[in-house]
């Protein structure tokens, strides 16, 4: 994992995603999920480069159900981006660096 | 700036990676472009990193988990010098030679790399059911991958679309998290393989609806049920399932190659009978972008051991294995 991103749980949800500065990025994941491994070093890559703008957060959906469940995921991988502890985009499915760069544009 | 290869292979599936441990033995340092991530059979390692167990593959007794034998091939041919590369083709000019290649913009005016040699390995995706409101319920109980979302199926009652192998390993494996698992199938028999057909009929937790056909999927924001038709008698019907997986058939990955390599109407590429020697000269293909007959594994990985011979041949004949990429 990425110097830059963060890990969540459970209990650590509610206040790391409303404290952050700027956009936090979610990304739901677990690791019997073979399309969130591949985007897992692209996302330690958009948090590298955009550090201080965003902040690239990893939910184990199979530690942490109850934030899961709260978000009605699904489908993994799923990116929401929350500002303010408001979500505000999310993302299903696994894309390329270019896309998810493109899908995130208003928030880097 | 454009980078200059002997042999630049598109796909990393057992098709593509077979290639690329070929062709770096024989000192061409391929590249491979591996594909962009996607939760669809298009991706980088193909279409066994949607799988659990595979059985089938020679070599592994107990059987091995379908991404951690694509990441044994990827090891392999890394140890060989293969150069691979998280990127997808955009774009490809195989008018003239040395063949062109895009990556990232296509309208970009100089091509991301050029090669002598070029091998098709892109495989296949999944067919989707083609509904209107498929789009809107992706994510929210319809799945394209049921090893990713099995798990937010626990107790509930879900279905699966098809009747061949795939649409029974993944029944199989929802069986471990779903209450019911309803298999809905066109015909009266399945093209599965008698393995898996024993192992479905033999689960309890498995039920199969013969002669139906998906029309709709019902729910707003989750999916709530889907509306069926018996294609003999006309009878609908809604079966009311909260999850929904998909697995009809596939089709070829070779949109990129309409109009400039000869392929069947399912857009599979021809290739000479036996061979990977598709009709431009030294463009070869490979896998499941090929084959609409085996599209096993072991038949990728030999096809495109097949195409990396064809190639490492066809440069030798035309005297570019030896001199430096052009």
């Amino acid at each position: 994992m990425g110097a830059n991103t963060r890990t969540l749980t459970d209990s650590t949800f509610d206040e790391e995603v409303k404290s952050a500065d700027g956009a936090v990025v979610v990304d739901f994941w677990a690791e019997w999920c073979g399309p969130c491994k591949l985007i897992a070093p692209v996302l330690d890559e958009i948090a590298e480069e955009h550090a201080g703008k965003v902040t690239i957060a990893k939910l184990d959906v199979d530690a942490n159900p109850e934030i899961a469940r709260r978000f009605d995921v699904m489908s993994i991988p799923t990116l929401i981006v929350f500002k303010d502890g408001e979500p505000q985009k999310r993302l299903v499915g696994a894309k390329g660096k270019g896309q998810l760069l493109e899908e995130l544009a208003d928030f880097l | 700036m454009t980078d200059s290869r002997h042999v630049v292979i598109l796909g990393s599936g057992p098709a593509g990676l077979t290639a690329a441990i070929y062709t770096a033995r024989a000192n061409l340092a391929p590249l491979v472009l591996e594909g962009e991530p996607s939760s669809s059979g298009d991706q980088p390692g193909g279409q066994l990193m949607l799988t659990t167990e595979i059985e089938n593959y020679p070599g592994f007794v107990e059987g091995i988990q379908g991404p951690e034998l694509m990441s044994n091939f990827r090891a392999q041919a890394a140890r060989f010098g293969a150069d691979l590369i998280q990127e997808k083709a955009t774009r490809v000019d195989i008018s003239q030679r040395p063949f062109r290649i895009w990556t990232g913009d296509p309208s970009a005016p100089e091509p991301s790399y050029v090669a002598d040699a070029l091998i098709v390995a892109t495989g296949a995706q999944s067919l989707m059911l083609d509904l209107p409101s498929e789009h809107r319920l992706l994510g929210h109980g319809l799945s394209t991958c049921a090893t990713c979302d099995g798990f937010f199926f626990k107790g509930q009652e879900i279905g699966v679309v098809g009747g061949g192998d795939s649409a029974l390993e993944e029944a199989i494996f929802l069986t471990k998290f779903a209450e019911k698992v309803t298999v809905v199938v066109r015909r009266d028999e399945l093209r599965a393989s008698k393995i898996m057909q024993e192992r479905a009929f033999k689960n309890e937790r498995i039920e199969f609806l013969w002669h139906h056909v998906v029309m709709d999927l019902r729910g707003e924001a989750r999916l709530e049920g889907i509306e069926v038709e018996n294609v003999q008698s006309g009878a609908k019907a809604v079966l009311l399932v909260t999850g929904l997986f998909v697995a009809i058939g596939h089709r070829p990955n070779t949109d990129l190659f309409v109009d400039l390599l000869d392929m069947d109407e399912a857009g599979y590429l021809r290739t000479q009978p036996g061979r990977s020697i598709t009709n431009v000269e030294g463009v070869f293909a490979s896998g499941d972008a090929q084959d609409h007959v085996y599209r096993q594994a072991i038949t990728a990985a030999g096809s495109g051991c097949m195409a990396a011979i064809d190639a490492e041949r066809w440069l030798e004949s035309v005297g570019a294995h030896h001199a430096p990429p052009t």
